[in-house]
């Protein structure tokens, strides 16, 4: 982080609470598709007679269709405060300054 | 359909994707980009994942294997929708650094290393045929599918023959294309916008095909999910490790992939395009997955058993007489082929002729740098490039005998492309990451897929004895390529990717934790590792005026081409506010220049070439320690010269100091002189005036009696002082004899005290006294001591102005020293003048002179100072205090 004179504020404003939970959200997203796309090995397909890859297609299809709703609804608030990535710089002064 | 019209179709094809890259370059080159640096076109030209691979292979991988041809873009879709870690900041660094290629930039983050720049080269190099040959096997494929011959003998050449005129034709479509000029930065719009066109044509021709099978051939998706499941893929045969293996593969070469690095980091306008292509992207995906089980599925229900899986799309609407659906369909393959030749070649192209070409061409002829024409010579090696790549790809297309699954040869190059994710992924995040370890594991991983899949690709015998593929090497049976050390119950796919990656991470941590990164290398780790918390900006200044601005010009031209060049610098020159076309060269001027340069031939052959004309040619490492060592010995020879400056300086002071001394002790001597002087005069001119009188005669006799004792007491005086004066010149000059002896203190006060007492008589003092105390033995001069002592107590009796005289003597024996106050009860002597009452004919009063010459006290500090002690004024006793102090025990000089 860049050397600041002043130290960064500890609570955050609203939105700006809410801009690094979104971050949060964007790191988390992909362990969440990874676990999710595990989940056949979990099922052992290849241990049943069962016809499944109808289903488990289906799963993944389901699956992969809300990954790529999420990462849009994600993307689209982090998309505007794509410059500021340092945190001095969006970290927001607070009411108390 | 007849052959020559499909040639001419594709023709036809390849002409309006020429005229739409033609108008989209005019654009650009109006500076009216608007669309073309969409969001929406930057997404669908990453769509280049999507190959022949995708159009043709997938249905057949699924034919093949049920569902795990998903992997491939599930892999990719798990990278774009985290691209808040790594994309991000590849993005990010690609923009701030100018970085032309997936080697450009590992060459870079490693301080610029060539030698790192060729590795990546060579490894994309040969990682690609395979990938290259599996474009020129489905496109081959295609056309032997789908072309029928004709009547008037125009009869399709045979799939050898094809094959040579599909690697030909793209060659010559990609030259035209990619590098018709050198671009002023490595960004190509009408390749992109080309692409995206394409991109958009494979993904409606795969979705019309999709559509026709689920809505067209079964009865709607409920009718599909039952076909699915009474099909020959219906029991979905998971292997966890391939399952695990592949999604990570397609992970790391959707990074990797050279040309998905060109359209991902180099072709980027705009960071926040990554935003939207983050879910964009992996939504196009989704797309080109969607009806690729069902094409499968239908095609294994209704096309004969010896049907290549691999060409469903496009023989089972053949088979269905739907010839319309079937040439969009040939054309979206044909589509998904050249649009990743074209990108691929091109991003490996730029690799060679910028980290292989340049670089040995600076080396051999330097002069050549400026004078010669660089512009022909990057133009004509990527040209050279883009037709040696393409061969390779025939090449491997031929050796592997092109007839394996189209998804298998796509996954050796995927596997290849994977052995920099180590190098890269740790090189943007871990500082202590190094050039050598960077070398050594992108080698080893090299080596060992090239040994454990890419070499046995082409068959056993073909390449490696098929004997070694049972013993091993030389008899070394846990060397053998698919079953190193002993591992021979995995798949050969996964095995080649799992010692390729596990030794290729060893390799680098230990080369990185072992060796010690030079000087380049670490300043360029900071700026990767840290790229978000720096602002851009290159952190190396060029010097000022050190390059002539024609020379500079001259270069330029050769590179960017007249009319660039001389449009460039005339802006330059109009920004300093000079006319024409020479800007002076500022810093700031020549980091624009070789910026723009950078974008034509690379960062590092652009740094070097201004190196030629700016004069820091070859600052190596080397050069940077002897600068140090000198700039060393520099300092040292600056601070000797402080040192002995601040010596002068110090004698310098003491010499004025002692200058003032002098000065005072002139002064000093000259009162003295007056001083005494006066003293003299006051008593002889009482002498004189009463002998003269006396010598008149006549006088009463108690008058005479008078005269004579004033005479005499001033001749009394007069000796007193000549002898106060030879006293305190012989104590001043140290040559006075001490009469050592034990004397006791109380009887010297004793002493003291009678012989003052003699001082103005008439007064009675009170003498207050701790005779006990007194009672120690000195070692001193006791004549000299006691002569302090009388002085002490005359002046008491003289100056105390109390009404009630008291003295008090007090004694006090303290570790080797006797100290003896006498305090009177008079008024004391003023603050201003205790500093004076030391010296000569120092006299605070004239009211009360009672015989003395004021040499007094003078004396007294100069027996002291023989005698070994002190005599101080002590301030704060309610009247005039002084403070002897003596040693008990005084040993004589040993002089």
């Amino acid at each position: 982080m860049a050397p600041s004179s002043r130290n960064p504020p500890l609570f955050l404003r609203r939105s700006s609470y809410r801009q690094r939970r979104r971050r949060d959200a964007a790191r988390l997203l992909p362990v969440v598709g990874l676990f999710l796309m595990l989940m056949p090995v979990l099922w052992a397909p290849q241990d049943t007679v069962r016809r499944d890859t109808a289903p488990d297609g289906i799963y993944l299809f389901v699956v992969w269709a809300l990954l790529i709703a999420f990462a849009m609804l994600i993307s689209r608030g982090l998309n505007t405060a794509d410059e500021g990535d340092d945190p001095a710089a969006t970290a927001d002064p607070g009411p108390g300054r | 359909m007849p052959f020559n019209i499909l040639v001419l179709s594709c023709l036809a094809y390849v002409i309006f994707l020429f005229g739409v890259a033609w108008a989209a370059e005019r654009r650009a080159d109006r500076g009216r980009l608007g669309w073309l640096q969409s969001p929406l076109i930057y997404t669908l030209s990453l769509s280049i994942y999507c190959t022949a691979w995708t159009f043709y292979g997938a249905v057949g991988y699924a034919a093949r294997s049920g569902l795990e041809f998903l992997t491939i873009y599930l892999g990719p879709t798990i990278v774009f929708i985290g691209w808040w870690w790594v994309l991000r900041k590849l993005v990010r660094i690609g923009r701030q650094q100018r970085v032309t290629s997936i080697a450009d930039l590992i060459s870079s983050r490693f301080g610029k290393s060539n030698l790192l720049g060729v590795i990546v080269t060579v490894i994309a190099v040969v990682a690609a045929t395979p990938y290259i040959a599996l474009q020129l096997q489905s496109v081959t494929l295609s056309f032997s599918v789908f072309a029928s011959p004709t009547d008037d003998g125009f009869a399709p050449p045979g799939t050898e023959a094809t094959a040579v005129w599909v690697a030909g034709g793209l060659a010559l479509f990609t030259i035209l294309f990619g590098t018709r000029n050198l671009d002023a930065k490595e960004q190509h719009h009408g390749i992109v916008t080309a692409i995206a066109v394409e991109a958009v044509v494979k993904l409606i021709a795969l979705i019309a095909v999709g559509v026709f099978v689920v809505w067209g051939m079964a009865d709607g998706p409920a009718d599909m999910i039952a076909r699915i499941s009474a099909s020959d893929v219906a029991d979905w045969k998971l292997q966890p490790g391939r399952w695990t293996g592949l999604l990570f593969a397609a992970g790391a070469a959707v990074i990797c992939l050279p040309r998905m690095f060109q359209v991902m980091v180099v072709e980027n306008a705009d960071e926040r395009h990554l935003a939207t292509a983050s879910w964009a992207f992996p939504l196009y995906l989704f797309a080109m997955s969607l009806f690729i089980v069902p094409i499968a599925v239908m095609g294994l229900e209704r096309l004969p058993a010896t049907a290549n899986p691999d060409m469903f799309v496009l023989t089972l609407p053949l088979a269905e007489g739907q010839g319309a659906l079937a040439m969009l369909a040939f054309l979206g393959g044909f589509s998904s082929a050249t649009s990743m030749v074209i990108v691929e070649s091109i991003a490996l192209a730029t690799m060679v002729s910028n980290h292989v070409v340049m670089p040995v061409w600076l080396r051999l002829r330097p002069a050549k740098a400026v004078s010669g024409d660089v512009r022909r010579l990057v133009l004509l090696s990527r040209r050279m490039s883009i037709g040696v790549v393409l061969g390779l790809g025939y090449a491997y297309y031929r050796m592997s005998g092109g007839s394996t699954a189209l998804a298998a040869i796509g996954l050796i190059a995927f596997v290849g492309v994977a052995q920099f994710l180590p190098a890269m992924i740790f090189g943007i995040f871990w500082r202590g990451a190094t050039r050598i370890g960077a070398a050594l594991g992108m080698t080893v991983g090299f080596v060992v897929w090239a040994y454990t899949l890419f070499l046995p690709s082409f068959g056993p015998g073909a390449v490696i004895p098929a004997l070694v593929f049972v013993q091993g090497p030389f008899g070394i049976d846990w060397l053998r390529p698919q079953a190193l050390f002993g591992v021979a119950t995995m798949d050969p796919l996964l095995h080649a990717l799992f010692w390729s990656m596990v030794l290729n991470t060893a390799a680098f941590l230990t080369g990185s934790l072992f060796t010690f990164p030079g000087p380049v290398e670490r300043m360029q780790g900071a700026a990767f590792v840290r790229v978000f918390d720096t602002p851009s900006g290159s952190p190396r200044g060029w010097e000022r005026g050190l390059a002539d601005p024609e020379d500079l010009l001259v270069m330029s031209q050769r590179i960017m081409g007249d009319d660039d060049a001389l449009v460039f610098f005339e802006a330059e020159a109009k920004g300093q506010g000079k006319a024409g076309y020479l800007p002076d060269p500022t810093p700031e001027f020549m980091a624009r220049l070789e910026r723009r340069l950078a974008g034509s031939v690379g960062a590092a052959t652009a740094h070097a070439m201004m190196s030629q004309l700016a004069g820091r040619a070859t600052v190596t490492v080397e050069d940077l320690m002897a600068v140090a060592s000198e700039s060393a010995q520099i300092m040292e020879y600056s601070a000797r010269l402080e040192s002995q400056q601040e010596e002068v300086t110090r004698t310098a002071r003491a010499l004025r100091e002692a200058n003032e001394k002098l000065m005072q002790l002139s002064i000093q001597k000259d009162a003295f002189l007056s001083q005494i002087s006066h003293e003299l005069r006051t008593p002889m001119t009482s002498i004189r005036a009463f002998s003269e009188i006396l010598t008149e005669g006549d006088l009463p006799p108690e008058m005479v009696t008078n005269y004579g004792r004033i005479i005499h007491d001033e001749a009394k005086r007069l000796t007193r002082l000549l002898d106060d004066l030879l006293d305190l010149s012989v104590l001043e000059n140290g040559t006075v004899q001490l009469n050592l002896g034990l004397a006791n203190l109380s009887q010297m006060i004793d002493r003291a005290l009678a012989s003052a007492s003699h001082t103005k008589p008439e007064r009675s003092f009170v003498i207050h006294r701790d005779l006990p105390m007194e009672n120690i033995f000195i070692r001193t001069d006791a004549d000299r001591l006691v002569q302090v002592f009388i002085n002490l107590i005359s002046n008491a009796r003289k100056y105390c102005d109390s009404d009630m005289p008291e003295l008090r003597i007090s004694v006090r024996q303290r570790g080797g020293r006797v100290t003896v106050d006498f305090a009177d009860n008079g008024s004391g002597i003023p603050k201003a003048s205790q500093a004076l009452i030391f010296e000569k004919f120092a006299r605070l009063t004239d009211q009360t002179r009672a015989g003395g010459a004021g040499l007094g006290l003078a004396i007294c500090r100069e027996v002291m100072a023989n005698l070994g002690g002190t005599i101080t004024y002590l301030p704060g006793q309610g009247g005039a205090a002084f403070r002897v102090a003596v040693p008990l025990r005084l040993e004589r000089k040993t002089d």
